[in-house]
């Protein structure tokens, strides 16, 4: 096992790299520099020049990579243009909302895919199965704006059920359990169209998992023994029909973080999407690519996590 | 003695059985139909469009309605500035529809290109490009498309641009894949020791045999294109105003006020996006069985 895993560590490793690479590249290929922000246009171009070289402004591309990554690696991701703080304490600050939101949404789609999903196996074509069919096709084909919007409408505006937006009600100032159930009434909308989408996508993937492996021989034998149809889908097809789920839960971290995007946005959740949003906006470059690289080594954790625990559900993973 | 014409077309190649097969699946030849249908309106919408989508739209006895609701002169009401929705929304389908194509077909080509190459060669090449498309699919799609759309000024090019060259990793996996496993066929190895050339042997034998699955990723690509669209132009970033998408559109609608008591303003839009992206998921999956048939579903 342990091989194993150091072996992915090490791919992780390099695909890390060239992760930093490209966006490294990508900053350096966005217009205007430093420079430019901080500093009072009227300063002569030759004050300019000098202050560029002490920097290291000049340094051929590879040179101010390297530092680039040392800086990184210190903890320091540079300072926003549009507020001058650091970027670290920045993006650090609205990571815990997005976690809160992607976490949560994240569970919701894993019990209700896997659920659906082998529910509907079970019954192939009939009624259930059309249904939850139809809606995942409806699931994936609706923008998540609009869901947002359509959801607002009908659940905050005209039944008033739940806010409109936010993270809590800040003005109630709750404490202890009202606090706790604040923010729960706050999760739900945003949580809902979110798992609207990720569910959709799983859970066809989880039903063409578990038909799978209904159809192979070993259910045959155990159904010809007289287990209980039941048992058959819970202790036999749905543990072997988890090993592609497990895949595709490694492939669901990326996109649950570009539907937290739209989501945050449109619910003012105050949370890393919403916060690329703003930079992009603001052309705060620095922040930009601050989350795009966090984004890119949680996506990285996130498949890292998924192989391994592939691996160990799987033995025939680790020998290969 | 059977005749001729009582022989069954069994014998007919693969074009006509994929054919047979998506006519039996209902749902995607609808979603084809209701395609072709957005499609043609798209296509004919300076006709169709009852007034100029840029203009303020004059009613019936000369009044100008802002914000106003659906009427008979306005079949789907005015926006805020003055403007016909159904006419915007016909403009915006073109747009829309347009941008999700071309780019999809951006992003197949790049993706088509580098995996043929990639999977042709093997070795150091594949090597290198594999994991540069791995490297740039660990970054969230919509993360990079957004950062990389405020380098430029938002138009249509740039949108069409960055979303086509951002999406081509799906599309070089599977064309890799596919190369990968032609490789090892004898027809390509016999063609190599007749003596073909590399690129011979790629665009001739390779890439057509390659193209049932690029197909299907195309339309999906489609789809994704036009949800990218919208949500780039939602944000500000894609299509700006006054030419219409359906993306921003929606973004009228990000004020609460506008969302509760003008629902003519988002739900059109909206709803246009659904059916449209809707309709070529149909269309993929049934292209996807009729191409791949799967012994039992």
């Amino acid at each position: 096992m342990l091989p194993f895993v150091l072996n992915r560590v090490a791919q992780g490793a390099v695909i890390l790299v060239l992760v930093s690479f490209v966006a490294f590249g990508i900053s350096v290929a966005a217009p205007g520099n430093a420079m430019q922000t901080f500093i009072d246009p009227n300063v002569p171009p030759e004050q300019l020049r000098a202050a560029e070289a002490r920097l290291g402004l000049d340094q051929p591309f590879y040179v101010q990579y390297v530092r680039w990554v040392g800086e990184v690696a210190r903890g320091n991701l540079g300072y926003s243009f549009r507020t001058g703080r650091p970027v670290a304490a920045f993006v650090g600050s609205r990571i815990g909302p997005t976690f809160l939101l992607m976490g949560t949404a994240f569970a919701v789609t894993l019990v209700l895919a896997l659920w659906l999903g082998t529910a509907t196996a079970a019954r192939p074509y009939s009624a259930l199965d059309y249904g939850v069919t139809g809606a995942a096709f409806a699931g994936i084909s609706v923008p998540s704006f609009f869901t947002a919007m359509a959801l607002i409408y009908v659940f905050a505006l005209r039944l008033g059920w739940f806010p409109t937006s936010g993270l809590e009600d800040y003005a109630a100032g709750h404490t202890g359990i009202a606090l706790f159930l604040d923010r729960l009434r706050h999760l739900v909308l945003p949580v809902t169209v979110l798992v609207l989408t990720g569910a959709a996508e799983l859970v066809r993937h989880v039903r063409s998992a578990v038909l799978e492996e209904l159809g192979q021989d070993y259910v045959r034998t155990a159904r010809s023994k007289g287990v209980s149809e039941r048992a058959v889908l819970r202790r036999h097809a749905l543990r072997n029909s988890l090993l592609p789920v497990i895949t595709l839960v490694g492939v669901a971290l990326p996109r649950l973080l570009a539907g937290s995007v739209i989501t945050e946005t449109v619910f003012a959740w105050p949370g890393m999407g919403r916060l690329l949003v703003e930079s992009v906006f603001a052309r705060d470059y620095p922040v930009a690519m601050a989350i795009n690289m966090l984004a890119a080594v949680l996506v990285l954790a996130g498949s890292l996590l998924a192989d391994v625990l592939y691996a160990a559900v799987d033995p025939r993973v680790r020998y290969s | 003695m059977t005749t001729a014409a009582a022989v069954p077309s069994v014998t007919a190649g693969p074009g006509p059985r994929a054919w047979r097969r998506f006519r039996r699946h209902r749902l995607a030849v609808t979603g084809a139909a209701v395609l072709a249908l957005m499609a043609l309106a798209a296509v004919l919408a300076p006709w169709l469009a009852p007034h100029d989508p840029y203009d303020l739209a004059v009613g019936p006895s000369g009044e100008i309605a802002f914000a106003a609701p659906p009427s008979l002169a306005f079949p789907l009401g005015t926006d805020s500035v003055g403007r016909d929705v159904l006419s915007r929304l016909l403009y915006g389908g073109r747009v829309s529809l347009t941008i999700g194509l071309v780019a999809a077909l951006v992003a197949i080509s790049v993706g088509s290109l580098l995996g043929v190459v990639a999977g042709y060669y093997g070795r150091g090449v594949d090597r290198v490009v594999s994991r540069f498309a791995d490297a740039v699919s660990t970054f969230p799609a919509l993360f990079l498309i957004l950062t990389v759309s405020s380098f430029v000024a938002p138009s249509i090019v740039n949108v069409i641009v960055i979303i086509g060259f951002l999406s081509w990793m799906p599309s070089f996996r599977l064309m890799r894949a596919e190369v990968l496993k032609l490789r090892e066929t004898d027809f390509v190895e016999a063609a190599t020791a007749v003596g073909a050339g590399d690129v011979r042997v790629m665009s001739r034998h390779l890439v057509p045999n390659a193209l049932g699955p690029i197909v299907v990723q195309a339309t999906l690509g489609v789809a994704e294109a036009v949800l990218t669209e919208s949500a780039l132009s939602f944000l500000g970033l894609g299509v700006q105003p006054p030419i219409a998408s359906w993306g921003n559109m929606l973004a009228d609608a990000r004020s609460i006020t506008v969302l509760q008591s003008q629902p003519w303003l988002w739900l059109p839009p909206g709803v246009a996006i659904f059916l449209a992206v809707l309709s070529i998921n149909f269309l993929g999956d049934g292209l996807r069985d009729a191409l791949n048939p799967r012994a039992g579903r």
